[in-house]
């Protein structure tokens, strides 16, 4: 029962969901006042949600299975990543050997069940954002991965989530030295990317393409979208937190500090998405490729040196 | 009161189709969203796709080009959908009334909740609207 009441109360979806709305909730606060406007109320998403629930659910023709499973694959492997991070970060013991490969891949599960989703609405607008996303995905999974080998080869090699987090809180954080400086400065592009904002939003470039991928999706399947991608705004800022910032301790007035890592986080991704500008895919793909994946390995480089 | 409904009143997503208009009552749509009058405030947004859309904000005359398209439109959204039409062309056809390629006004081929007249409305006058729209909601 404790595993059930994991996934589904604390560590899990309710918890989760909630801050995840707060976050959204944050986003488009922030995004309003930068504009000099007085922005939504706190309930805002938790409004979106319930409204879109109640809403007529269209499913395009023959494409019923695909269609409706996308979003909750999606939402599960969201669930899961926020379930064994916060697991390990309370009790560092938890987890298993190569529980950091098993995060990284369910974080591509969103992205993917875009593509899946998207691919199977039969709209010529969703597959153009299908192949956007496609493109977009190989660009920043790349500089991704390799960043996330810094702290594995600075902990001498552990792929288990728990080391990681022990041999931050006994050596000092990741991000005090220069090779987890620069890991960690190319893994925020790379969230930027992950959560489709703006300077890499072009597979679901509003204002060209209609939401790309989501645009046939109508009522409960597109809600549990919207709050996967949510509920991803909580976990990949956690996920950086967990890696190179030791993580959230909820011991007294750590846990202050650990809130004010995350907010620091989400407002930077939030800042750099209301002043920028969107890139072309093909300058997305250069970004990545030739900027921040060079960087990376220059990171890995000096991670190997001891620096 | 059901939750539905509350919910629904709190966050109203506007689609806005364009049905031959000369684009006077568009920039007063969008300007709804500017920092001067903000409708994100009561949770009133501008979405891409007629899926995802609580309200049709429909302005000009219907020609007879646009007519079936705003007919496919209105099938294609999910219920429930509101319909508002924005413009004086919109609710009577306007000065393009007796003209041979009009098909219109919108309340001819779907059913509509709100007119808003004016050549074109204020952004007051179609926030009263949406707030009208809102009161007959039950």
């Amino acid at each position: 029962m404790n595993w059930l009441f994991n996934f589904i109360v604390f560590p899990g979806f309710i918890f989760t969901a909630a801050i995840g709305m707060l976050a959204s909730w944050f986003d488009r606060k922030l995004t309003a006042r930068v504009q000099w406007r007085v922005g939504p109320p706190v309930l805002q998403p938790l409004y979106d949600f319930v409204k879109l629930l109640g809403k007529e659910t269209i499913i395009p023709k023959g494409s019923f299975g695909t269609f409706v499973l996308a979003p909750i694959s999606s939402l599960v492997s969201v669930t899961i990543v926020s379930t064994m991070i916060w697991n390990v970060m309370l009790w560092p013991e938890r987890g298993f050997v190569g529980d950091l490969i098993v995060t990284l891949y369910l974080l591509t599960i969103p992205s993917i069940a875009l593509i899946i989703g998207g691919a199977v609405s039969r709209n010529p607008l969703a597959s153009l954002g299908v192949s956007r996303e496609i493109k977009l995905l190989l660009s920043y999974e790349l500089p991704f991965i390799i960043a996330m080998f810094v702290p594995v080869i600075k902990a001498g090699g552990s792929i288990k989530l728990g080391d990681l987090l022990t041999y931050q809180w006994e050596n000092g954080l990741f991000i005090g030295s220069w090779s987890g400086a620069i890991a960690f400065a190319c893994v925020l592009a790379c969230i930027q990317a992950k959560l489709a904002y703006v300077p890499f939003d072009i597979p679901e470039a509003e204002t060209e393409i209609n939401n790309g991928p989501l645009i046939e999706y109508s009522g409960t399947p597109l809600a549990i979208f919207k709050l996967s991608r949510w509920m991803l705004l909580f976990v990949l800022p956690m996920f950086v937190i967990f890696m190179f910032m030791g993580g959230i301790s909820l011991h007294g007035w750590h846990i202050l500090w650990g809130i004010l890592k995350y907010i620091m986080i989400l407002g930077f991704v939030i800042l750099v998405k209301v002043t920028n500008p969107r890139v072309r895919i093909d300058q997305a793909l250069k970004f990545f490729w030739w900027g921040v994946t060079p960087l990376a390995i220059v990171a890995i480089i000096l991670a190997f040196v001891g620096v | 009161m059901s939750v539905k409904l509350k919910a629904l009143k709190r966050s109203i997503w506007l689609f806005h189709f364009n049905s031959g208009s000369c684009n006077n009552c568009d920039i007063e749509i969008v300007d709804c969203l500017t920092p001067r009058y903000d409708l994100e405030r009561f949770g009133i947004k501008l979405v891409g796709s007629i899926r995802h859309a609580d309200v049709m904000m429909v302005t000009g005359f219907v020609s007879r080009q646009a007519a079936p398209r705003l007919k496919l439109l209105y099938e294609q959204a999910p219920k429930p959908i509101f319909v508002v039409a924005v413009g004086t062309c919109a609710c009577s056809g306007g000065i393009f009334a007796p003209s041979y390629n009009m098909a219109g006004p919108v309340d001819k081929i779907i059913p509509v909740d709100v007119y808003i007249p004016g050549c074109p409305p204020k952004p007051e006058a179609i926030i009263m609207g949406v707030v009208k729209l809102l009161s007959k909601l039950k």
